[in-house]
């Protein structure tokens, strides 16, 4: 215990590195995993949406109803993956910390722009584009923005069309 | 009026095309919010307030894209684009363009 004071006395400032260090790994580890959790489940429920970067619906003359949707989130890092990374990119290479961020982002985003389809009544999801924004701030911040958008193609309200289901037709 | 980002409207005819029509906007964030993430940066995960802050710019910027598009007398949008950039620390420009047209 004596040597830890010894420590703290003569260089707080690492203390608190290594203390922000442990805390960083592991609130970061239990978020990714519990986020991760998340997404494959929503991903199941709304494996129905169909989602495509292609710029024409499948039936172009098809009369249907058109809405632009759009999900986005901002997620942190944590101290834990900041330090690391500072560290890495003195040797270059894979940063695999920051790819399992940047997917969980790009992944969220998708769900969120899919469940608003789900809203619009739609199961398909056309000439998705995605746009990836690093939110300036302090320093120490890492924060990534993930904007995925495409066009919800829906059935007119009140029409039916041959090859849409409609939920409860006779 | 009809957001999209394709170039066409399914099963729609475009009767007239009026040009770019464009909106945008630059917010800053908030003191206290940025307190607030700076805990949530070390911890990690998603930090809402800032999710809800880009959100609520970038529909401000397509709500003025959609007022130019209707000054111009358009009834849809089509090809919208989004786009993000910093203009200095702290701030980021929120911009949608698209093209304006008549649809039958």
């Amino acid at each position: 215990m004596d040597v830890l004071f010894g420590i703290f006395a003569q260089a707080p400032d690492f203390f608190i590195f290594l203390l922000l260090f442990v805390v960083g790994y592991i609130f970061g580890r239990i978020a990714e995993a519990s986020h991760y959790r998340s997404i494959r489940a929503r991903e199941k429920e709304l494996a129905g949406v169909l989602v495509f970067s292609n710029r024409f619906p499948p039936n172009q003359s098809q009369p249907r109803e058109a809405v632009l949707v759009a999900g986005s989130v901002v997620i942190s890092d944590d101290y834990f993956k900041h330090a690391v990374a500072g560290l890495q990119t003195f040797f270059g290479g894979r940063l695999r910390s920051y790819e399992a961020l940047v997917d969980r982002a790009r992944r969220e985003a998708v769900l969120r722009m899919k469940a608003e389809a789900v809203r619009h009544h739609s199961k398909l999801i056309i000439n998705v584009k995605f746009q990836t924004y690093a939110v300036p701030g302090k320093s120490a911040m890492g924060a990534v923005e993930l904007l995925a958008y495409g066009t919800a193609l829906a059935p007119l309200s009140g029409v039916q069309h041959p090859g849409i289901p409609q939920s409860t037709a006779a | 009026m009809v957001i999209t980002n394709i170039e066409m409207i399914p099963g729609k005819r475009v009767v007239k095309h009026l040009g770019l029509v464009q909106g945008s906007t630059v917010r800053a964030k908030h003191v206290g919010k940025d307190i607030m993430a700076g805990f949530k940066n070390i911890v990690g995960g998603e930090l809402k307030s800032y999710t809800e802050l880009l959100n609520e710019s970038r529909q401000e910027a397509t709500n003025r894209m959609i007022e130019q598009a209707t000054a111009a007398g358009a009834n849809a949008i089509l090809n919208v684009r989004f786009s993000t950039s910093s203009i200095t620390q702290g701030a980021a420009e929120l911009f949608a363009y698209g093209t304006a047209v008549v649809i039958e």
